[in-house]
This record gives C-alpha cells, structure tokens and sequence, in this order.
C-alpha cells in the first residue's frame, strides 16, 4: 500500500438530517476523528454512525449497496458537489484521502423536486424507474428471439451505445442541473437503444414517451450547460442531449404528419 | 425426514430437457391470468423470471427491498457471460461446455442440470442482444469473445467490464415493460421476512415495507425466490452490502431444506483488506487473468522491494508454473488456494504480505497500453481509485476474498424446493455449480433459469392447484406468520445493548473467515461451532438498535439480516464439518493430495447435504440425495 501509511486525519461533516418526507430539515456537526485516508467516504459515515448509535442518537440514513461505483444507490452532495470533488466516481468510490485534516464537509441529499427526501441523506428517485417504464426498452418476447450474429452492428456503434448504456441511474445530473432536468439520464437511455438496429422499431415511441414522461414528472429543461456530464460518474457525455434532441424533433415531426404509423404499435 | 425427489427426468442426457418440456403439464391461456406468482427479488433471475411469467400471462407481483430494481447486485458482475455459440470455430459445443462445467464443479452438480444448462446458455445471447445489450463486437459486427477459468476455448461473452450492468439492464427493461404493460405489479423497498405455507404449500410471504415500516402479507399460488447468495455471512466480501440471506434463511425456518451451505467460492482476484474499518472488498474480474500473469518473488527476503526491482529470473510465475496447460485460467478454487499457499510461505507481497502481483508487463508490450485499456480499462480505473495506484506503471497486487455461494436452498429438476409451490432461482437455490462455479456461469445460470426453466416448470405445477383456489391474505397462516415478524422487530429493538449491529457482523465475519473460508479443519469447525452460538448469545443480549420499526430504520434492516447471518453461519460449519472431503470451494486440511489438491471421498459424499430445521436449540437433520454420474466419470480435476 503506497499510502497505507499517512498520516490520519480528522474532519468536521456538516450532515443534512431530516425525519421525514415534508419535514423541516438541518444541518447539525459531527466530528469524526484519526480517520485513516484510505476509508472511503461511505466507511466514515458508518464510523460516525455506531458512534451516534452508541450516544443513543440516531444514525444518519445515507442509500448505499455496492459500494463500487455501479448500481447507483449511493446518492450524497458532498461540498456542493453530487458524488463529490473526484471525477467520474460515484459518492462510494470517494475516499478520504480527498479531503484536508480539519476540513469542514457538507454532506447533503440530491436535491431536486422530483428526487423527494425521505430520510437525511436517502431521497426517493422512483421517476427514474417511471421514465424508463414509459419506454426505455425494446420489445421482444422471450425465446423468440432471432440468432444473435443475425444482425452485425458496426463496432463504432456498439461502442457508443455501451457508453449511453453505462447509466447507472443515479440521478448525479438531474442534482447538478439547476433546472433539475433528466436529459442526460434519458439521453443515455434513448442512444444506447436508438443506436442499435434492434431498436429501430420502437425507436419513435421510445423518445417521444420517455420525453413526455420526464416532462409530467417535473423535471426540468435543459439549458446546456452541462454540469450534468461533468457530475456523472460515468462521464456520459453531454453530446448525447444532441442526439437526443433530434431524435425527438425527428419523431414528433414523423408523428405529425404521420399519426397513422404510430397506431397499433403497443407492444405488451 | 424432507422427501428429496430430484425428479430428473429418464432418457438420454441430450434429450432430457427437450423430453420434459414435451412432457410436464400446461396451463391454457385464459386459466394463466388466474395465477398470482409471487417473485422476491430482480436481479437477473428475479427479473427475468418475472417478466417472462407475465408475458405468458400469469400476474405477477415482483417485491425488492432496493429503491429500484436495477440496483440487484447482479449489476455488479463484471466479466462475462458463457454460451456455448462456437462463434470463436475452436471446437466449443453443448458438450463441452457442460463437462467442463461439470467438472469444474468438481463433480458435485447434477448432470442433468447442468446439460439443460449449456442447452439453452447459446439461447440467452439470443434474448440479451435482442433486448439491446450492447456486447462487444469484432470490427465485422459481430460479437466477440474471450476466455475465462476453467476453460480452454473463448466463450465468454461481454461487455467492457460491465457485462452484469447490462445483463441486468436488459432483464430490468423487460421487467419495467410488463410493468407498464399490467402484468408486474412491482414492490420497491420491501424486504421478504417470512414464507407462508398454507397445508403444506407455499401460498404467500410477508413484506415489510422498508420506508413505511408497514409489515403486510401477499397471497399468490407460487412463490418463487430470486434473492441470491448468502456470502455476506463473511461480512467483508465482493457483494453488496444489502445482500442477506434473510428470504432463504426464513424459508429454511419454514421447512425449505438448505443444501451444500458450505460451498463458498473465494475469488482469487481481489484488491487486498487495508484496514478494520473496510466495509467491503472489489473484484478485479477474472478476466483480467486473460492478459495479466500473476507472480509472487521466488525468494522470501524480496517479498518487500519494489516489484520493478526484482528481475524476471527471480520471480515465480506459480499458476503457470503448477498448471501448465491452464496456467494463469484454471478454476478460482484453484487459483486462490495457490495463493493462498505462496503467502503461507512467506512470499506474500504488500504491506500485510496478503496479496500477490498481478501483472500486465507483457500484455502492454504485446497490446500496447491502450490495447489493453480498451480491454481492462474500466477495472484499471477502480484499482486507482481505490488504492491510488496506476497498474499500467506497476503490478496489481490481489488477494481472495469471498464471492459468490454455490449452495442454497434445495430444489429438484424443476427448481422447486421439498415445499411445494416453492420455486428458487440463480444464487439463491444450489442446483448447477456443484462445490466451485466457474468464470461467467452465474450470470448464465440466473438468466436460464428466469427466462427458460421456470416459465416452464412452473406450469407443471400450477396445473395442479385450481385457479382461484389460493388461500386469502388475511387467513390464520398469514396472520401468525406477521406476528412471528412483529415479534421479531419488537425484540430486535428492544434489547436496547451496547453495541452496534456491525460490532457483531463484523466478528462473526471473522469466525467465519478463520474457520470456514479458504482452508477449513475439524478442530477450526469445531471452534466455529462454539464460538457462533456464544456470538448469537451477546448479540440478543447486547445489540443496539435505534429508532424504531414505524419508519425507515437501516440498522433495524441490518439487525435482522445479521440475526439471520448468526445461524446461518453456524449451518455452514455444520455442513463443512459433516463433509468429510475437499472438494471445490470446500477445503479441508485434511484431505488432500501431497501437492496440496482437494482430494474428494466419492464412495461416502458423492451427494447433495440438504439440512432440514427443526426447531431453535435443535439440531438439523442432515438428509442426502444421491448424485448419479451416468454420464461422466468422475474424476480427479487436472488443469496441469
């Protein structure tokens, strides 16, 4: 461990607490001691928390699972900043050695109207799964499949739907946009489909319904500004609200003049 | 006595799976939307068993005590997916992949299990690239391969370093369509704490919601439990942190057999411990073991230079110099037990001498650097993030950690377990990995269970049960079974201790590791076996649980889970002491050949151990099903 030997250090966390949906929240300090700096942010937080349990207080609800940076349950504003100051990590990949001795760190949820708190640092983020629900698929049976080399599909396109397609679903962008828009999230999801041939089909249902979706959620529109790509600890690229933005421009035009086409085209 | 009939059906091994499906009863169309199924879990077994039963029609109702289904730990897989496509033409078939799946399970699956296996592996990629799961591709279009352990052809099929993410994915958008679509009602954020059994029969389960606190029941005609493995009994292992084995440990309470507990796949490829506060362990995937050469120095006393300081002739290349033909891929039992055995002499590197070198020296001069970032580029990335090291510039250093669990809840042909209407899939149930699982065969084996056995097998039973005929939620069973819950959270908080939950994972996680992980021995096990109980004993009288059951309460979760871990572990050294044999993943010091290889007893364990509980205080019965080799000659595992 080249780094196994530094020095510990000690840090103040300012902690968003707040009991319920709807309820008034703060900011109360905690210290937390003689860390080694190869803890990660999430361990720090348990640290704190069998110390609250033990004073009989209660313990700071923060989401978590993995805990290496892939299925997107870990959701803290640390500093200002969702998943904090590293690039292209989740909060549970942020370790210790990022921070100074004595510094004061601001840990807050993602704050965003349709990302509602339920508990601290815990929010609800089911409009994620609504958005997806509303499109964010394509539709083929089980077992009728066709042979999977059937189709080829261009290198350079599989690899740029795989980097759409590697969203973990946090929700990072829709907390770094000031509007708290989904585009990027959708963005992610309507490229990583659209730029396969197997999802050519559904290809105009899928955006117009997941944008619609978005929009009915409340979530925000987007004024290009890009804090959400550079929040993502994916780093999926902004230029996928281009691609985005004429699929849909494409498929309402479509839609208009075409209205027709669409009928009948449920898949279930 | 739990009557185990695996049910395999007769013929010859090819023809079974193809014989059965001709066989086993149907349910018409119009009777399958009177069927409520019940799904616990969504990850690539719950999720695709839930969307493929309610395409056929059944209502299905999908509970998950995450925020989202896509957040099942299945997301975390990384490296690949087998199917026996023979796209690379270097002589792969059904066959072959089903010996050497067979054998790589040291010859504890059950043959026919593991055929029907490698028969519809080639059919998932089918299904995944048709869902848009962006597999790699060669320049041509189509999909690309690699290798994985345990093999000697590339059949690995992938996605960067991500293949589970996208596997699941995919399953979850199927999962969100029929969601959509009616036939899924999902549960977000409820946990499964107990299995109802009505007349002998599983009818029903009761969730509590984990935001509302709210314990309810659920009545359907099947239940089927798609929950995983249960490695965290180790506490610091590979898996995510919320994954418990409280939905197959409560079943087992209900008289569900629990089979093979002490088969546990250590992973050979991990990023070492660093200190008491760690809360979890990562994978490196195996399939870094494709390109990268793992060495230790040949002589103690260099274990602590730097590894560019010691020339290629004084280091020790182990796995290619033990097993010449595998090399760098035999089997994870194998690896990590040769791992294991350089750092017990002393040639360990690292601050802790607990790790060796994994490295990527001659893949870059073969590759070049961004050939092997295209590659690997992604797990390069999470090894600096976590150890702040650059392992382009130096070796990885790795250890095994604990990873996956080959045992579970007993189930026969059709996946159902000795309850009836009791069905368990991937992890959670033990049937196709035998004592070790190899590379790329758990993402296979979730995925052919939820998507081509069960929308199958799960006819043959409800054809037996009339429609409309499942029993009302708020019938006596349902209501003792919600209480036992209650009780169970009011005494969880009322101990009112001096110790966190951790406090106690953390120690049984210990116990465990010591006596029941790597390399077990009767004296270890039976140590364990008084130590666990005593554990489980300060921990009712001691744990501290804040808060209360009335809202959302992580370490009232905790707490059950780890009440759940406390006997479970005490299950897996009672089977790991009971089986008098190494075989796979289960080592015992014991037995073994004088170069250090499991040595199996095939004439008294050449079975399946299928505890049945019988009380708290009481022990289990251990019960057996033969396993019939018909087929294949058991043998001595060689991958020299």
């Amino acid at each position: 461990m080249t780094t196994g030997a530094a020095q510990p250090i000690s840090v103040t966390l300012r902690v968003w607490r707040q009991a319920g949906p709807g309820e008034p929240g703060r900011f109360v300090d905690y210290p937390a001691k003689d860390l080694n700096p190869n803890m990660s942010f999430l361990e720090m937080l348990d640290v704190v928390n069998d110390g609250l349990t033990l004073k009989g207080e209660e313990p700071i609800a923060f989401a978590h699972d993995c805990r290496e940076g892939i299925c997107g349950t870990c959701s803290l504003v640390i500093d200002g900043k969702p998943h904090g100051p590293g690039h292209g990590v989740a909060s549970c990949q942020t370790y210790l050695r990022s921070f100074r001795d004595g510094e004061v760190i601001v840990v807050e949820p993602f704050r965003a109207r349709p990302f509602p708190v339920v508990k601290d640092l815990v929010t609800d983020r089911s409009a994620f799964d609504r958005i997806q629900q509303a499109g964010g698929f394509i539709t083929v049976r089980t077992g009728s499949a066709p042979e999977a080399n059937a189709a080829p599909v261009p290198k350079g396109d599989a690899d740029l739907a795989m980097d759409a397609a590697q969203c973990i679903g946090c929700g990072a962008c829709v907390a770094a946009c000031k509007n708290a828009s989904a585009m990027l999230f959708v963005a992610a999801k309507v490229s990583h489909l659209g730029l396969l041939p197997q999802g050519q089909a559904e290809r105009d249902r899928r955006v117009l319904a997941m944008v619609e979706t978005m929009d009915g959620l409340g979530f925000g529109g987007c004024v290009n500004q890009y804090e959400c790509s550079a929040a993502c600890p994916k780093l999926i690229s902004h230029d996928f609200i281009a691609r985005l933005n004429r699929d849909y421009r494409q498929a309402a035009f479509r839609a208009a003049f075409k209205p027709a086409t669409n009928a009948g085209s449920e898949g279930a | 006595m739990a009557r185990l009939e695996a049910k395999i059906p007769p013929g010859p091994l090819e023809d079974k799976w193809r014989r059965h499906k001709a066989d086993i009863r149907l349910v018409n169309p119009a009777n399958k939307r009177k069927y409520q199924v019940i799904v616990v879990g969504a990850g690539l077994a719950g999720a695709s068993a839930a969307s493929s039963l309610a395409e056929l029609g059944y209502k299905v109702k999908c509970f998950v005590f995450h925020d989202s289904p896509r957040r099942a730990h299945s997301i975390a897989a990384q490296g690949g997916i087998n199917a026996a496509k023979n796209y690379q033409n270097d002589g792969d078939s059904v066959h072959r992949l089903f010996y050497d799946t067979i054998k790589g399970g040291d010859y504890r699956s059950r043959e026919a299990n593991v055929h029907r296996l490698a028969e519809v592996s080639a059919d998932i990629i089918d299904q995944c690239v048709a869902q848009g799961v962006p597999f790699a591709r060669e320049y041509g279009g189509l999909l690309a391969n690699r290798s994985f352990g345990g093999a000697q052809v590339s059949r690995t099929f992938y996605a960067r370093g991500q293949t589970g993410q996208q596997l699941l994915l995919g399953a979850y958008s199927a999962l969100l369509r029929q969601a959509a679509a009616g036939g899924v009602e999902l549960f977000t954020q409820s946990e499964m704490l107990d299995l109802v059994v009505v007349d002998g029969h599983a009818k029903g389960i009761v969730v509590r919601n984990l935001v509302t606190g709210e314990i309810s029941s659920h009545a359907g005609d099947a239940v089927v439990l798609a929950t995983g493995g249960y490695g965290n009994v180790f506490n610091l292992t590979t898996y995510a942190r919320g994954s418990n084995a409280t939905a197959i440990w409560r079943a087992y309470k209900r008289g569900a057999c629990f089979a093979n507990p002490c088969y546990t796949q250590i992973h050979p490829t991990c990023i070492p411990v660093t200190g008491d506060y760690q809360s979890k362990l990562t994978l490196m995937s195996e399939s870094l073991r494709n390109d990268g050469r793992i060495w230790v120095p040949k002589r103690a006393e260099d274990c602590r230079k730097a590894p560019g300081a010691i020339p290629e002739g004084d280091r020790d290349y182990f796995l290619e110099r033990i097993y010449p033909s595998f090399g760098n891929l035999c089997p994870r039992d194998v690896a990590s037990r040769a791992a294991k055995r350089m750092c017990d002499e002393g040639r360990g590197v690292g601050e802790t001498g607990l790790s060796v070198y994994l490295d990527f020296a001659d893949a870059i001069r073969r590759l070049g650097e961004s050939g092997v970032r295209e590659r690997y580029g992604n797990l390069f990335d999470i090894y600096h993030e976590i150890t702040a090291e650059n392992a382009y510039r130096t070796p990885m250093r790795i250890y095994p950690a604990v990873h996956y669990t080959m045992g579970g809840l007993w189930v026969d042909y059709n996946l159902m377990s000795n309850i009836p209407g009791l069905f368990v899939l991937g992890e959670a149930n033990f049937a196709d990995q035998g004592a070790n699982r190899l590379g790329a065969s758990a993402l296979m084996q979730g995925l052919a269970d939820g998507y081509f056995v069960i929308p199958y097998t799960i006819g043959d039973y409800l054809a037996t049960q009339k429609p409309g005929s499942r029993p009302p939620a708020d019938g006596p069973d349902f209501r003792q079974a919600e209480d036992s819950v209650r009780s169970l959270t009011s005494r969880l908080l009322g101990v009112k201790g001096r110790e966190p939950v951790d406090h106690f994972h953390k120690r049984l996680g210990r116990l465990m590791w010591s006596h029941c992980g790597m390399a077990r021995t009767r004296a270890g096990l039976e140590e364990a076996l008084r130590e666990i109980p005593a554990l489980r004993e300060e921990f009712w009288a001691n744990v501290n649980v804040p808060g209360s059951g009335g809202s959302l309460n992580q370490s009232l979760e905790r707490a059950g889970r780890v009440a759940d871990f406390l006997e479970l572990g005490e299950l897996m050294c009672r089977d790991a002491l009971a089986r008098e044999e190494s075989c796979g993943g289960h080592f015992r010091e014991e037995y073994q050949y004088p170069d250090g290889e499991c040595k199996r007893d095939d004439a008294n364990f050449a079975h399946v151990a299928a505890w049945e509980y019988r009380g708290d205080g009481q022990a289990p019965l251990r019960n057996t099903e033969p396993l019939q080799y018909e087929f294949v000659k058991m043998s001595v595992r060689n991958y020299k």
